[in-house]
């Protein structure tokens, strides 16, 4: 298939030919994409097409079957995990409320893998960028609340704040819009976009993936189908054969941006 | 719209802690069934201290004082800290702040070990230390069970080791009761008991620096992964993501924690609720962050057990109630008030 690892700058993220599996059965078939620097990238497909995993892969809670995740030419996968950490930064879709650290206490734990020494407690330095962080994710004001008695949108804020502290290259975001309202989705991925880092995320919503990434992945059954630019790869025979879903492209009358409107197929 | 949370900061308090447990480990040694005056026992103490001379007549008294309640009272700091700590260990390993160093069946496992001495002579040619041995050995025994039974190839998981250690726990509390049943002296039975509520009569200047040392280890060690058990306390995705790997870490926990419950369970019998109540009492006082509450957890937990075990010693004199008792009888409501307190927080989502 072509286009599908083609990136234009320099390029950052090189997944190549990564098949993942668990307890015997294969969830992704080798995968492979690219991202150059800076862009947001998008995953997309179905439930259980293998986004979550690969993602997963990505963040090294998985080891690949086989292939490389490369950042910057290393193998994500060869490094120390301290190492990967300082590089790759994720928000997870786990919100555990059983322990109540404080908004600071959790964007502090973003400083963990740079911190020296086994104990390592916090520096000056540390304090000052997590001081920094909540202010550009808007949530200064929350940095003494229980982190598990915080809204989800405020939850979101506060991890991209954590992400944002770990200073990495690539951030990694696994449906980071669930149960948020409209606002907190389009905030959330305003946000991972003025971030900084080269950003992979898996989104549930299209019309959300269109708009806000430069590029998309389609995934179904674990394997990539389409690649591209939004326009390029939500075309509706990809849509009703990927998501079972009739799909009509219009125009945003403002902005001339591509929206969907999805109905059943029939 | 929630309040700030409040807390205490962290060094006021610890200092406080420490003052208190100092001043409580004097009274530890002064309180006692035989009334020995105060002034005296500072006297006696300095004298055991510095080597200075002694009367004949204080002879009894400074036995007392010397072989029989300073090394019991300092195993009981030296206990309360350490069941303090594995119960931070325990809650951060299977993310769960109801549980404790006793679910993972370790304490049940000791049990049968210093039971089998108890009742059934065994290990007899260890002597007076074969209580101990027996019950750290059968404790590591239990440990090594629990961990091949909830192993699985993805390494382990929080629930799989709760459940393995409480269904193995019934498993070794039945054969305790199988020995109890088999005995055939109502002595054995009353000493069994005791020893399952827990009791620190057996404190010796033999048994109060290897437990000590364990325990300081086993602190040190918490010490420095304070950090990583605030990553793996947010989830094993987190950690990971953080540069945490959750398996690794949670296998130096359970050798940790089974290490120091093991000693501890040894010289002290199944002392409950001190490594369920501590640290969530630590938590309410300076929050989560495990880099505090691995602070205070141990001087909370030493201070708690130097006075239940005052209590124990002295309510009934010269009658002894077994510490466990007392430890249910200040953790049962302790323990319901703060969840009460804490409200949804427990038991996950909200």
């Amino acid at each position: 298939m072509t286009g599908i690892t083609e990136v234009t700058g320099a390029e950052e993220l090189r997944v190549d030919g990564v098949s993942v599996e668990l307890a015997g059965a294969r969830l992704v078939h080798e995968v492979s994409l690219a991202a150059a620097a800076g862009q947001v990238i998008g995953l997309i497909g179905p439930n259980g097409s293998g986004k979550s995993t690969l993602l997963r892969c990505v963040y090294r809670v998985l080891r690949p079957a086989g292939g490389t995740v490369r950042l910057d030419g290393d193998d994500l996968h060869a490094l120390t995990a301290r190492d990967a950490a300082r590089r790759v930064a994720a928000l997870t879709q786990e919100h555990p409320a059983e322990f109540e650290f404080t908004v600071a206490e959790v964007v502090a734990m973003g400083r963990l893998p740079h911190r020296r020494g086994l104990g390592g407690s916090p520096t000056a330095g540390d304090r000052e960028r997590c001081a920094a962080a909540l202010d550009r994710v808007r949530a200064g004001h929350l940095a003494e609340r229980a982190f598990p008695s915080l809204s989800g949108g405020e939850k979101q804020r506060v991890l991209i704040a954590r992400a944002l502290v770990q200073e990495p290259r690539l951030l990694v975001l696994d449906e980071p819009t669930n149960h948020l309202d409209i606002a907190h989705q389009l905030e959330v991925l305003a946000l991972a976009r003025e971030a900084g880092p080269t950003v992979l995320t898996a989104l549930h919503d299209l019309n959300l993936a269109a708009g806000h990434c430069d590029r998309l992945y389609v995934l179904a059954a674990g394997r990539i189908v389409a690649a591209g630019e939004p326009g390029e790869v939500l075309r509706p025979e990809l849509l009703a054969e990927v998501f079972g879903v009739r799909a009509t492209p219009v125009r945003h009358p403002g902005t001339g941006a591509l929206q969907l409107l999805f109905d059943r197929l029939p | 719209m929630s309040d700030p949370v409040r807390r205490i900061p962290t060094v006021p308090l610890a200092l406080g802690l420490a003052t208190a447990l100092a001043a409580s480990l004097v009274c530890g040694v002064a309180f006692g069934a035989s009334g020995i005056e105060l002034p005296d026992v500072l006297r006696l103490l300095a004298a055991g201290l510095t080597g200075g001379r002694l009367d004949p007549d204080d002879a009894s008294a400074y036995a007392i004082v010397w072989e029989l309640r300073l090394p019991r009272t300092l195993l009981a700091a030296v206990v309360g800290g350490g069941l303090a700590a594995t119960g931070v260990a325990v809650q951060a390993l299977v993310r769960n702040a109801l549980a404790d160093p006793f679910v993972l069946g370790i304490s049940s496992g000791a049990a049968v070990g210093a039971n089998a001495v108890l009742l059934l002579g065994a290990f007899a040619s260890l002597g007076v230390w074969a209580i101990s041995v027996s019950a750290f050995g059968s404790a590591l025994l239990a440990m090594v069970l629990v961990y091949l039974a909830a192993r699985t190839a993805y390494g382990l998981t929080p629930l799989r080791l709760v459940l393995t250690g409480t269904a193995l726990s019934y498993g070794f509390s039945a054969l305790t009761t199988l020995m109890v049943f088999s005995a055939d002296h109502a002595e054995a039975a009353r000493d069994a008991m005791m020893w399952l509520l827990g009791s620190l009569g057996g404190a010796t200047w033999g048994s109060v620096p290897i437990a000590a040392g364990t325990v300081l280890a086993g602190l040190a060690y918490l010490a420095c992964a304070a950090g990583r058990l605030d990553a793996l306390a947010m989830g094993d995705e987190t950690s990971a993501s953080l540069g945490v790997d959750p398996d690794r870490l949670r296998r130096e926990l359970f050798v940790v924690t089974a290490a120091v419950t093991g000693t501890v369970v040894a010289v002290s019998g199944a002392i409950g609720f001190v490594g369920l109540l501590v640290p969530h009492l630590a938590r309410i006082l300076v929050g989560a962050g495990h880099r505090r509450v691995l602070v205070v957890a141990p001087l909370a937990g030493a201070l708690l057990l130097v006075w239940v075990d005052i209590a124990s010693r002295t309510l009934l004199a010269p009658a002894e109630l077994p510490v466990g008792v007392f430890t249910a009888v200040l953790g049962v409501p302790a323990f319901l008030l703060m969840m009460r307190r804490r409200g949804q927080a427990f038991g996950g989502r909200r």
